[in-house]
């Protein structure tokens, strides 16, 4: 293994861990020397739980000491969670001063199955406001900060998610995906995210932004640890009315296979060329070939209704959005302010009032347009439009999973931009996840692995892979075989040419 | 293309239960003319005869059995109210005075 503890993988320290040549309490203790040393300059985490990972760490430990062999094999192996997802006793914000301070009296069910797995919650991740965005400059709490160029966006909404594990404040973390708030965080920092199939991780306990679009899913540093996670959370759980009844497809031995030997891979001509930064599309195209060289074959599919995506996808998040977000009405939890200048005021206006002083713009602006979406007169218009397209998407999916096992397109169309470039246009905000988008809309899994830096500015890029609903495996054995290819070419992973960040300790010398 | 007032807007805003300031009506009217003309595109694609798709799994009447299972208690209920009184939510008033 690694010798510094944070630098190792996951399945790293868990076989370690297993031959009891470290202990969790170790394992958790270097992640928080590390977080003490660097989170100052990434500000990855919203609360770190030092207590409560230490005291897991230690139940880890003593229970592997008393020899039982009930262990998970990722028990003492920790992990970051994203501030959307509800934590028993812990904090949880999704971003927003509307929940500043709370403490949810329930955990969501994907954090009931890390405990039982015995992994340390070492605290809750940055993200943007009720995961609305593409870069965490939507929290109300301040961005984090990308570790390969501490002035540029480390993805979103799940920014925090991606940066705390590439920077080594955590092996994995947790992330949602509504329109790639997985992906494009992995593709922008050098890491890996998969977003289930829709209903392959429950969502009780997911703070909803967009019901029908919102998946839980992984973030790790390489395809194996990435499995290694989905595997634990993913599954059927009768409090998710969507969640699927069915075994979590076999995504750890499709990383471990690697094989893409005879398989068809789709390149999607609407989503490359024209609008891709050009480092991205030569690391892409590159990436490609060297599938071809692994035994896959290439074809070109065509789904013309992709170019309404984007569209489509910002009247049904919104409009979603604006009824989940209404239950934040001061009423029983989360901020309650009085209006100015009213004596005795009513509900609706403490309601109105407090739902002005909690939310943040980019929050307000989506519930006024999704209200305004689903309003008579214009329902037909935007949001029945909309959902046609929708189904459109799907069935331009459909022919092109007849053509081929798996989809890939470059998964971000740029790479990290800077702190405050993009914070001005809304529509070039949305533009990030214009490959994204699809999958949320058809509800099919996709995955985005590192494909290089671009040679332009030196900043890490990603591939995407998408395959058939419950086809999850196929992304692994995808991601894994590239992984491998890649690695081999570059002696070693991306993330070992990342610069080694300021620590605390510096700071003050 | 379709233009929203700043009426428009504060209509919006009224049933969105949200307060919006002068200076936010003002900001927000423009942002959503701009982001209003990318998204009607969605009237240019070819969607006569299409079925409209509301989830990507379809799904009706999911049941389970009618069972009493662990819940919250009333004091994890409302662990995170702003105000509880007897066991209770409290709330300003709900009607108008008169």
């Amino acid at each position: 293994m690694n010798h510094d503890i944070t630098r190792a993988s996951a399945a790293e320290l868990a076989d370690a861990l297993g031959r009891k040549e470290i202990s969790a309490v170790e394992v958790t203790q270097a992640h928080l020397d590390r977080i003490a040393a660097v989170d100052g300059a990434v500000h990855s985490y919203l609360h770190v739980d030092a207590h409560g990972a230490l005291e897991a760490a230690r139940e880890v430990d003593d229970r592997r000491a008393a020899g039982d062999d009930e262990l998970h094999v990722m028990a003492g192996v920790p992990i970051a969670v994203k501030d959307v997802m509800t934590t028993k006793g812990l904090p949880t914000t999704c971003g927003s001063r509307i929940l500043e301070g709370w403490i949810p009296p329930y955990d969501a069910t994907l954090v009931t199955k890390l405990r039982a797995a015995g992994m340390p919650i070492l605290g809750k991740t940055n993200m943007d406001e009720f995961a609305m965005g593409s870069s965490t400059e939507h929290s109300a709490y301040g961005p984090s900060r990308n570790p390969w160029d501490l002035d540029r966006i480390p993805g979103g909404s799940g920014g925090g998610s991606s940066s705390v594990i590439a920077s080594f404040q955590a092996p994995l973390a947790i992330g949602t995906d509504t329109g790639g708030s997985i992906r494009q965080p992995a593709a922008v920092t050098g890491t890996v995210g998969t977003k289930p199939t829709y209903g392959g991780v429950s969502r009780y306990g997911l703070v909803a932004l967009a019901s029908s679009l919102d998946q839980a899913g992984p973030c790790a540093r390489t395809v194996l640890d990435t499995a290694l996670l989905h595997a634990v959370i993913g599954g059927y759980d009768p409090r998710d009315s969507t969640s699927i009844h069915a075994p979590v497809p076999q995504v750890v031995r499709a990383a471990q296979r690697a094989d893409v030997s005879g398989m068809r891979i789709g390149v999607v001509k609407q989503l490359t060329g024209e609008g891709y930064q050009a480092g991205v599309q030569q690391r892409f195209d590159e990436a490609v070939a060297l599938l071809v060289d692994a035994g896959a074959q290439v074809v070109e599919v065509d789904c013309p209704n992709f170019q309404y995506a984007l569209a489509a996808y910002y009247l049904i998040l919104p409009s979603e959005a604006s009824s989940n977000l209404a239950k934040f009405d001061a009423m029983r939890y989360g901020l309650r302010v009085g209006p100015d200048g009213i004596p005795d005021p009513s509900a609706e206006q403490v309601m109105a009032a407090s739902r002005d002083a909690g939310f943040g713009d980019e929050v307000k602006r989506r519930i006024i347009l999704g209200t305004y979406a689903l309003s008579s007169g214009y329902y037909d218009a935007y949001y029945g439009q909309a959902q046609k397209v929708r189904r459109l998407i799907a069935q331009d999916f459909d022919r092109a999973f007849a053509q081929a096992d798996v989809l890939v397109s470059p998964t971000a169309p740029t790479t990290a931009f800077r702190v405050g470039e993009k914070l001005d246009d809304v529509m070039a905000m949305y533009l990030n996840d214009v490959a994204t988008i699809p999958a949320n809309l058809a509800g099919i899994p996709g995955m985005s692995v590192p494909s290089g830096l671009a040679p332009e500015d030196g900043l890490p890029t990603g591939l995407q892979i998408l395959a058939p609903a419950m086809a999850d495996d196929r992304l692994y054995a995808v991601g894994a075989a590239l992984e491998r290819a890649l690695h081999a070419k570059w002696g070693g992973p991306l993330l070992a040419n990342a610069p080694e960040l300021p620590t605390a300790a510096t700071k003050e010398a | 293309m379709s233009t929203l007032s700043r009426d428009d807007v504060a209509h919006l805003a009224s049933l969105a239960r949200i307060a919006l300031s002068d200076a936010e009506l003002d900001r927000m009217c423009g942002e959503l003319d701009v982001i209003l003309d990318a998204v009607a595109t969605v009237q240019q694609a070819p969607t006569e005869g299409v079925e409209p798709m509301s989830h990507p799994m379809p799904l009706t009447n999911v049941t389970r059995p009618d069972e009493v299972k662990p819940s919250l208690t009333a004091g994890e209920a409302l662990s995170g109210a702003p105000e509880a009184e007897s066991d209770r939510f409290s709330v300003p008033r709900i009607l108008d005075e008169d």
